[in-house]
């Protein structure tokens, strides 16, 4: 008697369910798939190394102007800008020129202290000209650049990106679809049966799973296809991981709609708890950019952890076990939250 | 009893449901039939009072009795983007006994829809999906909050037919209802609630015959209203109401009230403007109780 009439059990009908409610919903598709995917793609093109890229002057128009570019142009290794005089400043802010020279004597440069590039710019066109002035160096230092794969921006990029989706997937995925079945009294009705009131927010963090293992392929297989980013470690290390992440993240969701019963306000809760982790947990630049004083928090953050586990098993090839300490602030948040989810859930 | 901070929505009920019995509650809108039923159904808390369902009690058998209980609220939205199939799946699921998904879509009568989705059905269709997810884990009692508000009268219909299958295997049903018809077509009793407490109780037949008349005559006249106390002594009258203009008089002897009725009219040398006749109706046994209609038309 007991088959339940052809029905699985509970927890895998209500994990299917969410997921079909998905599969369902095109926007909710395009935002899952489309949007890192496009992001990769942009960043990529944005930051693509370009191996040893000439240096960038800008040389105000005069007569003497032309002499200088010709002594630049001889040693190699620059491009040359010709600037109006009254655009110098505007050519060094929106980045045409990140150094403008002036021709003396003795020559004059304006460049940007607060932009590396702008410094650098000035180092190179400071160096050529004064050895075209007869400068000699005192040694010829031998030098040996590294090529190694896995160093470049974009490499660093993607598992950062890889964190981010499944961080806002999480939260946005369970988020809404719990406020929505509150609001629509959906939950109220599903208490009024036997139901397991664990297993029904469990199965929102398992149909996370279902998601991820898509989106995960999506976003790595592309940045492998289109940018050459490998995976240093295992591949497998890099799905324990990321089914770590997504768990997380779906306690988290649970617990940010747990009291919620408009989604407005589950919209605010969420960019409130996402946002800062946008910022300071090491996304586009690397978290070390902030203070000292912010490191034990922003090292606490979920996504911190997320984001440098994956760089350790896609950029390092660590093994798990060297990752001991962000998997535990992983396991930590998502059992928390869930434990508290549950307790504090409003099912009407 | 249940408060809310500024109104009382239930005060003082005192209801006996049998088994096997299908039993109404009417009201007008904030009577309070939704907070009683969903005390009942374990939803909600009262403030005070005692409620036993089958013989059990929500603080010490709550398990077993969502086993045995089938309920529909008047608020449920079921999720638009599954289908009518996939929706009964989940709530049979929850239940380790009672029929297939497929003998529930036919007692439904929803076969035909089993792979559309829930958000392309009509009023109708949506309702009897509600009440097919009640019926998931063949429940001994079935609640059902306003089952057919907003359905035209075929959907109607076929509801109560499905109710009526239901009955027949000597289950019990407890529902609220707006309607007259549908309290009379379904229920072996009736409570009428207003303002939170029950106003009259019975079969519909008893409570239609307990305001002493089994007719209605409505009317108006041109020129002045007559006054009440001159048409109470008409033949067969028992009761006279006056609301705007308009005057009922409820009767036990038709046949005698309106050839009195006419001739005192044309005596005072005035004419009727209007004048109906209905057998009465579980909303003229609201009437006379409240002096209010059911449904503010
Ligand atoms: N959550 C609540 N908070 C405050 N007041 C409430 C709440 N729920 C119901 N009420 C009030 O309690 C009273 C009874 O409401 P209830 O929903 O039980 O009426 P009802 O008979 O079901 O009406 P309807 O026919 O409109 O469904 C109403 O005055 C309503 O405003
Ligand atoms: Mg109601």
């Amino acid at each position: 008697m007991s088959d339940r009439g052809g029905a699985s059990p509970p927890l895998v009908e209500l994990t299917l369910a969410r997921f079909r409610e998905f599969l369902r919903e095109p926007e909710a598709v395009f935002w899952v798939f489309a949007f890192p995917v496009i992001m990769t793609c942009a960043l990529g093109i944005a930051f693509r190394s370009r191996g040893a890229e000439p240096v960038v002057v800008g040389i105000v128009e005069s007569a003497a102007g032309g002499r200088l570019a010709g002594m630049l142009e001889a040693d190699g290794g620059f491009t040359v800008r010709r600037i109006a005089p009254a655009d110098v400043e505007r050519a060094i802010r929106d980045g045409r020129a990140p150094v403008v020279v002036e021709p003396g004597p003795p020559p004059v440069y304006r460049f940007d202290q607060a932009r590396a590039e702008s410094q650098v710019a000035r180092l190179a066109v400071d160096r050529a000209l004064q050895r075209a002035a007869g400068r000699l160096d005192a040694f010829t230092a031998d030098e040996r650049p590294i090529a190694a794969v896995g160093s470049r921006y974009i490499d660093w990029l993607v598992p950062g990106l890889l964190g981010m989706n499944i961080m806002s997937t999480g939260l946005w995925g369970v988020g809404f679809a719990i406020v929505q079945a509150r609001t629509k009294k959906l939950l109220k009705r599903l208490v009024a049966t036997p139901m397991s009131r664990a297993e029904y927010l469990a199965s929102h963090v398992l149909s996370r799973l279902l998601f991820l293992a898509m989106e995960a392929t999506v976003i790595v297989g592309f940045a492998w296809a289109a940018f050459g980013v490998g995976v240093e470690g295992s591949l497998l290390s890099l799905a324990a991981l990321a089914v770590l992440g997504a768990l997380t993240f779906g306690g988290l969701g649970l617990l940010v709609a747990s009291r919620a019963r408009t989604i407005e306000a589950v919209s605010g809760l969420m960019n409130l708890v996402m946002l800062p982790m946008w910022v300071l947990s090491g996304v586009f630049f690397a978290s070390s950019n902030f203070p000292d004083l912010m490191q034990p928090f922003i090292q606490a953050l979920p996504l911190t952890a997320l984001n440098d586990a994956l760089r350790g098993v896609m950029n390092d090839g660590l093994p798990l076990t060297a990752l001991g300490k962000d998997i535990a602030v992983l396991a930590a948040w998502g059992a928390g939250s869930f434990g508290l989810a549950l307790r504090w859930f409003r099912w009407q | 009893m249940k408060r809310y901070p500024d109104v009382v929505a239930v005060a003082g009920l005192d209801l006996d449901v049998g088994r096997g019995e299908c039993f109404g509650l009417l009201g007008p809108n904030g009577a309070g039939k939704t907070t009683t039923i969903e005390i009942l159904e374990g939803l909600l808390d009262q403030d005070e009072g005692d409620v036993r369902v089958l013989g059990l009690s929500w603080h010490g058998d709550r398990a077993e009795l969502r086993r045995r209980l089938g309920v529909q609220l008047q608020e449920t939205q079921l999720a638009d983007k599954l289908t009518v199939g996939e929706t009964l799946r989940i709530f049979r699921s929850f239940f380790a006994d009672g029929p297939t998904v497929d003998e529930l879509l036919d007692v439904v009568e929803l076969g035909a829809k089993r792979a559309s989705w829930v958000g392309k059905l009509s009023g109708g269709q949506k309702q009897r999906l509600a009440v097919a997810c009640a019926l998931a884990g063949r429940p001994e009692l079935l609640f059902l909050d306003e089952p057919t508000t907003g359905l035209d009268p075929q959907s109607r219909r076929q509801l109560w037919d499905v109710l009526g299958r239901f009955r027949a295997e000597g289950r019990t049903i407890l529902l609220t209802t707006h309607y007259m018809d549908e309290a009379h077509a379904l229920c072996d009793r009736v409570g009428i609630m207003d303002k939170g407490t029950l106003i009259a109780l019975g079969t519909p037949r008893e409570l239609v015959a307990s305001i002493g008349a089994e007719h209605v005559v409505e009317f108006a006249v041109t020129g002045a209203a007559p006054a009440s106390d001159a048409l109470r002594a008409l033949p067969g009258v028992r009761d006279v109401r006056v609301d705007d203009g308009r005057l009922s008089l409820a009767t036990s002897e038709l046949h005698e009230t309106v050839p009195a009725l006419l001739d005192f009219v044309r005596g005072r040398g005035a004419a009727l403007s209007s004048l109906v006749t209905h057998s009465a109706t579980l909303e003229d046994v609201f009437v006379s109780l409240t002096g209010r209609h059911l449904r503010d038309e």
